[in-house]
This record gives structure tokens, sequence and C-alpha cells, in this order.
């Protein structure tokens, strides 16, 4: 039988998530990262819904889309990365569990001139307990704020990485991913320990 | 109860009415299933010419390992839509799967290693 081992025939994907709030760049990061133009799609979810006297024992679920934006990236014959962009306008996206579910880690995007529209995503992952690294996205004529105070506007812990980036450049995404990649090593040795 | 889940509104700002989609003959959830980071694969043995036009749609889209994700953005449909497409090309044969969860777990230090590798290589 030809099919009995997939393993010989498809390599394993793994996922990193880009997110942070409207309009920060994530889109552009993941085209910087990517070898395909960012492709996008949507996505049921299951929610429960809000707002209503849910009867004990009765939970009322409700269905809505999401669209996303993803891009690919073959590292070698083995394992191929792809990039999810979190939808930065929606406000479900929160209740999406397959998106979260198996990802290795995620990027916050922040906007330098608006760091609080990134609080939501901070506090996504923090109680999804995915770790995450912050990457300032340096626009042109931005205030520079150092990473320390948006460390302390964000509140993060001192162990959470905070990297300056253009999202535009492919070295510059690139080198994120590694530095996120590199805390969850480092993140993961700590726990073991 | 007299709604039927899917035809509830989260609130107006969640997003559209669910309805079943004709292409996918009004089923919502696979047989198989796949997530968004599953990767399918033909398997060459059913034809397209076999199939109706979706399916062969989608078959035609995964000649290498493909994600869940892709065909469903090259076909432009949902991916909750797609994901009943594959599975029924996988119950006939027509594609091989595997989802990443199989192989894949985020505290698994081999693949971190090998995704920094990676990236790495590309600086
Ligand atoms: N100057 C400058 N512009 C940028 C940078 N990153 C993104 N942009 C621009 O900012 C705008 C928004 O970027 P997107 O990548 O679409 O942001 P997004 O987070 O995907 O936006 P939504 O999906 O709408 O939430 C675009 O016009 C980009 O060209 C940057 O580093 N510098
Ligand atoms: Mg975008």
């Amino acid at each position: 039988m030809a099919y009995e081992n997939d393993s010989d025939l498809f390599p394993t994907a793994v996922k990193v998530l880009v997110a942070g709030g409207f309009g920060v760049g994530k889109t552009t990061f993941i085209g910087s990262v990517s070898e395909i133009e960012p492709l996008s799609t949507e996505e049921l979810i299951t929610a429960a819904s809000i707002g209503t006297d849910n009867l004990a024992g009765v939970e009322n679920k409700a269905t809505t889309t999401v669209a996303f934006d993803f891009g690919r990236l073959t590292l070698d014959p083995r394992y191929v990365l792809y990039l999810f962009g979190t939808p930065g306008q929606d406000r479900f996206w929160f209740m999406w569990d397959e998106l979260s579910t198996g990802a290795l880690g995620a990027v916050i995007l922040v906007d330098p001139r608006r760091l609080e529209t990134s609080f939501e995503a901070v506090d996504f992952f923090e109680r999804r307990g995915i770790h995450f690294l912050i990457a300032i996205n340096e626009f042109d004529g931005a205030f520079r704020y150092d990473s320390e105070e948006v460390r302390a506007a964000l509140k993060i812990g001192p162990h959470v990485p905070v990297v300056l980036c253009d999202a535009r450049g492919d070295r510059s995404a690139t080198s994120v991913l590694v530095s996120l990649v590199q805390y969850l090593l480092t993140a993961m040795s700590s726990h073991s320990a | 109860m007299a709604v039927h889940d899917d035809e509830l509104w989260l609130d107006e700002d969640a997003g559209r009415l669910v309805r079943p989609y004709t292409v996918s003959n009004g089923r919502t959830s696979p047989t198989k299933s796949l997530d968004l980071l599953s990767l399918v694969m033909a398997t060459g043995q059913i034809a397209t010419t076999q199939l109706a036009p979706e399916h062969a749609q989608a078959l035609g889209l995964c000649n290498g390992p493909t994600s869940v994700a892709e065909v469903a953005a090259h076909l432009r449909l949902p991916a909750m839509v797609t994901k009943v497409l594959l599975s029924d090309l996988v119950d006939c044969g027509a594609v091989t799967t595997r989802s990443p969860h199989a192989a894949a777990s985020p505290t698994d230090r081999s693949v971190l290693e090998a995704v920094l590798d990676g990236l790495r290589k590309r600086l």
C-alpha cells in the first residue's frame, strides 16, 4: 500500500500567529516573510452568544464568520511554517479556538502611535497561555518609545521580548520570528528545569 | 427552542447569517476532521473527470501537499465549505491527508529547533 506511511509524503505544517490591532501592519509582515502573496479566506466560528440569560445547563451558541489572511514559508523539506494574521477589526476572533490551537507562538505587532490597539491581543494570548513577543512596527516619523515604555504601557512581564521591526522588510520580519522561536525555546527550558 | 442554532445572530456586528451551502449539498460538518493546516494531497487514484465540478476543482489544487487554508483561498470558498469538499475527496480515496497535530506539538523542542534553523538560513 503506497500511502501507509503518510509522514514520508507530507512535511509538517506549523503555525505562528501575527496579531495586533487594526492597521498595525499584520498583512504587510506576513507578506514580507511569506514565499507566496498573502492569501485570504474566511472561517466559521461557533461562539457562545453574548448578553443572553442562559438557562442553567443550556448553552446558547451562535455561528459567525471571520475573515483572515495567511502566508507560507517552506523552511526545509520537513517543515512548512504558516503565518496566520488575526482579523484586526473583528471582535469575535477571540472566540476562535482553531486559530490558537497548536500555534507555536505569536507575534503581537504594535503601532507606536496607537499602543492601545494591541491591548486586546496581549490579553487574548495571556489568557490562552500562548507565548508571544511584542514587535514595535516603526512607522516612519512615529514617536519612538523605548521598549521599557512599551512594556509598561502594555503591562507585560519582564520575560516577554520587546523588539523593533519594519514590517515591510524581509530580514526585519524574519528576525522577529527568530527572536520569537528563541524565546519559545528559552521558555521551554525554564519550564522543564 | 424553535430557532435552529445556525440561524441565530450573535449580534448585529457578528457577521452574516449562516445558511446551508449549496455547493456542499447543505452539509456543514465534514465527516473527516480537517483543520486549516491539515495538509492534503491527491493520490492519483481518482481522475478529476470522475468528479463533480467543485470537487474536481478542489482536487486540481492539491497536486503536492497543500493546506486546507490554501485550497479554500484559491477556491474562493469559506474554509468550512472547503473542508466538506476535501473530506469527500478523502472519503472517496482521491486525496490523502495528514493533520498538523499528529506530528507537531508546540511543546516539541525538535520542532522549534528545526524552525529556528530554517528561519536563520534566510537572514
Ligand atoms: N511606513 C510604514 N508603513 C507601513 C509599515 N507597515 C505597514 N505599513 C502600512 O500601513 C498600512 C496598514 O498595513 P497592513 O499590513 O494592511 O495592516 P494590517 O494590520 O494587516 O491591517 P488590518 O488587516 O486592516 O487590521 C498599509 O498601508 C501598509 O503599507 C511600516 O513599517 N512603515
Ligand atoms: Mg490585514
